[in-house]
């Protein structure tokens, strides 16, 4: 007969333990598991990334049909209130009643509130549920102050999540420094800095002893020290505690603090009853993160289906990116080792804070604390977690380097053991066996593997181990442009700027071969145009442009071509509307509103452009590049202008930077928008360049995408005014046009880019190449040399030559057939067409 | 095999392509300067069912003169006609001749 499995809360770890289980299991249990939130699991560590417009459904950690398919029963919104051991059954709030044979808790812990006076006021939250968010997001509507109490790892991001959501933010925590349980007290003196840059404000010793009714905002807070905070939001993060009143009350043991005790076989103090993630106390410690959590759930597995393993601590190291500062603590980061000696950087002027703690024989690494610039953090951690030994001076592995050089140990110093993901065990060796067995991506391995899957901080240590794997069997990846040209599109870039090479003829004959083809020849050209920003229709450059770019229009799928006039910011006067009606009814053009915020004009045959050209130029529009790899569109809400919410003039913004960058021929089409508050109607973060006002002046964010494959934009900089705003927008543009692949978005262009965002940050805004004033120039250039295409070629009758269907006929083509749908025309599909032509043959 | 009068020299765009009509049929020219070719093909693309061929970019792919296709960007041989991602498919060409400044394209079964 078949035992039930009973698992109470299906959070991560549950959710984890689940799946292990059916995977290990072959369908030896019949499984039920409570859920009592109203979803099944999702990925709370990565929970924050709900505000930066992440929906529950991509936070799931549960696959379509996971239950179903395994034939798990799930109780949904359903708290298990009761557990009676001598009958083995589990009682529901909704008055389910489950009888087990194993049952195993997995209830988590819950956000620590203080019991001051007036902490269930009006606007005082927690961080924990998908639900605690929402209520974040509808408190930060109306309020304008948000205040975290406590100031560690959790705290600190929750503040981030304030600040993002647009309120002036503060954190109070009551020790001397912030992150006290993972940072000594010089690495938190360096955070509070970075994190005050950050125009977050920070209260240590702070002492909350009521929160009563605010004079300017909702709630006042009052300290013991008599001083007052005047915030609207309280956000209390002050340590989780563990859920164990279901365990209690069936009087399981219960640690002093609270905490199921479990052995390290994970059973609690009833045999078949077993306790896993944060609601487990094992040797008098909880495990506040996933990874223990998931080594008890393996452990329990193992247990369940025969095997034996057992659960022995784990390790606590952590690194984080707080509000933008990397902050990393490993082992005994605090150094209570007997013996432990200590090793520390400190770069007042970068604001780097490292510390290494080594045992007394200085062979071992017993610790270490990183902020502010937390590269070693894989290095470190492998030394410590693998006890290899150190090199002779450890304190070089903290030390900058000034040549450049990669850390310290290569992957290859490894040894096959060496755990490289702590979330899923996984160890070199397995990762080496899966780049044998063909995973040459670090996608493949995820898949394969599942390292780096859990909380993702493996990552850059699982690149480098394929990186050098790949290196060893010899892989190359070849990365010519095509077989004219042996080199990167970034190479060819480069070529030409240093050649002040000015044509493709050119170019080939110094450093390509052949007569080139459809993938060179526009990769050039544009290449071509972004440097020297000639008219693209010079003859020397016409053979070279897409059939788009040769037309300045954009072919649709029976030859005909749409047209799209440069509407800046998506404002127009009813004048110009008007004028561009008048052309869509003339030439009988299919109309339609873009997701750019412009007009698209449909169905106009190759030797119509020019007349609608000529039109559309004397009522005052321009060409809109739809057709072009460059600046498309800025698209803005309507901003303080007229909202009642807006913070900036987005639309003025939005006109200025889009008269600033169009023409811009760059690697790939650009879009950009303006919003003018964190509300984001624009949807700014969707965008290649965004740009969200705040009280504080403009935030930027780089690098993001909607489209097939959607990418959220990061976070660039903020509080900016409007001319850093621009130069920053101006460098980081011509650095991708110079440095990306031919038909790399940004962001592509931005996973690709080793060391990611911050090498961005340190080449755009700290100057680290010493390349930005050419790049400012650069740009300058092509602001100076803009041109409208469509004024020069209608001005030039030699061009307009080419704007025929046939060169030796006036006649149209007649394959090109419309047929009339809700008032206008539409391409005739194929059987339309027959009967068409017949009609106009006859 | 017919001549037919198609354009005058300069009316070819240097490497790129033009259309003109022939007896009723449209043919794309195209004109490489650094060989001195002069090709014609049909200007209907059999893939996208449309008559554009004569605005694909052109080049060469393993020394073979080549267009590709503006809408779905497949290959044709300029010489054979033959596609180059399936050897199944393969456009008509047509001969040409330059007298006289004039292009001439050659039209088979067909009476003057
Ligand atoms: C904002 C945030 C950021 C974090 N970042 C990190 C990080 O970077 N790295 C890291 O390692 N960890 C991080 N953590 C911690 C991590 O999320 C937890 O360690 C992990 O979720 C623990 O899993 P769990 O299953 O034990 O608990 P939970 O995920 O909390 O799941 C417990 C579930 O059980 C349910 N439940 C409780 N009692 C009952 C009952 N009686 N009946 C039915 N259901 C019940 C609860 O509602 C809950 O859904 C973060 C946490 C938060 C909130
Ligand atoms: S260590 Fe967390 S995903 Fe690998």
């Amino acid at each position: 007969m078949k035992q039930t499995l009973v698992v109470i809360g299906n959070g991560m770890v549950g959710q984890n333990f689940l799946a292990g289980l059916v995977a290990a299991a072959n369908g030896q249990y019949n499984i039920v598991t409570f859920c009592e939130e109203p979803r099944p699991a999702y990925d709370r560590v990565h929970l924050s990334e709900f505000f930066s417009g992440k929906t529950a459904e991509d936070l799931s950690l549960v696959e379509d049909g996971f239950f179903a398919n395994h034939g798990i029963t799930i109780h949904l919104g359903d708290r298990a209130v009761t557990i009676d051991r001598e009958a083995k059954t589990v009682t529901s709030a909704k008055g389910v009643a489950v009888q087990y044979d194993k049952l195993v808790l997995a209830t988590g812990s819950y956000p620590f509130v203080p019991p001051v006076p007036g902490h269930e006021r009006k606007n005082c939250l927690v961080y924990r549920t998908i639900e605690d968010l929402e209520a974040m997001t509808a408190a930060a509507k109306t309020g304008k102050i948000g205040t975290v109490v406590g100031g560690g790892l959790l705290g600190l991001e929750a503040a981030k999540a304030l600040k993002d959501l647009g309120l002036e933010t503060h954190v109070v925590e009551f020790a001397p420094r912030l992150m006290a349980v993972q940072i000594d007290e010089a690495g938190g003196a360096v955070l509070r800095r970075k994190i005050e840059a950050l125009g977050v404000t920070v209260h240590t010793n702070k002492n909350t002893s009521q929160i009563v009714d605010g004079d300017t905002c909702v709630n006042k807070m009052c300290f013991a020290d008599g001083e007052e905070l005047e915030t609207d939001v309280v956000l209390f993060s002050a340590g989780i505690r563990p859920r164990d009143d279901i365990a209690r009350s069936c009087g399981l043991e219960i640690g002093q603090r609270g905490g199921i005790v479990i052995n390290n076989q994970c059973q609690t103090s009833d045999p078949d009853i077993y306790a896993i993630g944060e609601c487990a106390l094992w040797n008098g410690m909880i495990f506040g993160l996933v990874a223990p959590g998931y080594a008890m759930a393996r452990t329990v597995i193992a247990g369940l289906t025969g095997g034996e393993a057992s659960f022995t601590g784990a390790d606590m190291s952590t690194k984080l990116k707080l509000m933008g500062v990397d902050v990393a603590s490993i082992g005994d980061a605090h150094a209570r080792t007997q013996g432990a000696m200590v090793f520390t950087y400190q770069n007042g002027a970068s604001e780097v804070y490292k510390r290494l703690v080594v045992s007394e024989d200085n062979k071992r690494l017993l610790g270490a604390v990183l902020v502010g610039d937390a590269n070693e953090y894989g290095t470190l951690l492998q030394y410590c977690q693998n006890g290899i030994e150190l090199p002779e001076n450890p304190d070089s592995l903290i030390l900058p380097r000034l040549s450049g050089e990669p850390a310290g140990l290569g992957p290859d110093a490894l040894p096959a053991t060496a755990q490289i993901c702590s979330c899923y065990e996984v160890s070199k060796g397995a990762i080496c066996s899966a780049i044998e067995a063909g995973c040459t991506t670090v996608n493949a391995l995820k898949a394969e593997t599942k390292a780096g899957t859990g909380c993702g901080g493996c990552v850059p240590l699982l690149k480098s181990v394929l990186n050098c794997e790949l290196a060893k069997h010899g892989y190359e990846v070849n990365t010519d442009l095509c077989e004219h040209f042996a080199y990167t599109r970034q190479d060819l870039y480069n070529l030409v700027r240093i050649g002040e090479i000015r044509t493709f003829d050119e170019l080939l004959a110094k450093h390509g071969k052949g007569h080139g083809c459809e993938i060179c020849k526009p990769a050039v050209g544009s290449i071509l145009a972004s440097h020297w920003n000639d008219y693209i229709l010079k003859q020397e450059h016409l053979g070279l442009q897409d059939t788009n770019d040769t037309f300045l229009a954009n072919m649709q799928k029976d030859g005909t071509y749409s047209v799209v006039p440069r509407i800046p910011g998506g404002e127009i006067s009813p004048d110009m509307l008007i004028a561009m009606g008048q052309v869509g009814k003339k030439y009988h053009l299919y109309t339609k509103i873009t997701g750019g915020q412009r007009i698209d004009l449909f169905g106009a045959r190759l030797e119509q452009l020019p007349a609608i050209w000529k039109e559309l130029i004397a009522a005052g529009f321009e060409t809109g590049h739809a057709y072009g790899k460059s600046l498309r569109t800025v698209k803005s809400c309507v901003g303080s202008t007229w909202c009642r919410y807006g913070v900036d003039d987005s639309v003025g913004l939005a006109i200025e930077l889009e008269n600033r960058y169009k023409g811009l021929r760059s690697p790939h089409k650009i879009k950009f928008a303006v919003s003018g508050c964190t509300r984001e109607c624009a949807e700014a973060q969707g965008k290649d360049v965004g740009v969200i006002a705040t009280e504080n002046g403009w935030s930027l964010y780089v690098c993001g995408n909607g489209g097939m494959k959607p990418r959220h934009a990061d976070l660039f900089a903020t509080g900016l005014d409007k001319e850093t705003l621009i130069k920053y927008i101006d460098r980081f543009l011509i650095f991708y046009v110079r440095t990306a692949d031919r038909l790399q978005r940004t962001s592509v262009w931005m996973e690709n880019m080793e060391g990611g965002l911050d090498y961005l940050k340190s080449v755009v805004i700290a100057d680290k190449l010493g390349l930005c004033d050419e790049l400012e120039q650069q740009m300058a250039r092509v602001v100076d040399t803009y041109q409208c295409e469509w004024k020069t070629t209608i001005e030039n009758e030699d061009k307009l030559k080419r704007f025929r269907h046939f060169i030796n006929s006036d006649q149209a083509d007649d394959n090109v057939v419309f047929v009339e749908e809700r008032g206008q025309i539409r391409p005739a599909n194929a059987d339309e067409r027959k009967h068409f032509k017949l009609v106009e043959v006859a | 095999m017919v001549w037919f009068d198609a354009c005058a020299v300069e009316d070819l765009q240097p490497n790129s392509g033009v259309c003109v009509l022939v007896q009723g049929q449209q043919v794309a020219l195209f004109y490489m300067p650094a060989t001195g070719s002069v090709y014609a093909v049909q200007n209907f693309d059999p893939f996208g069912q449309a008559n554009v061929l004569s605005r694909g970019l052109i080049g060469d792919i393993g020394g073979q003169a080549m267009v590709a296709s503006p809408l779905y960007k497949q290959h044709f041989n300029l010489e054979t006609g033959v596609c180059l991602e399936d050897g199944t498919v393969q456009i008509r060409v047509y001969p040409v001749r330059i007298d006289n400044h004039r292009v001439y394209v050659g039209i088979t079964g067909q009476a003057s």
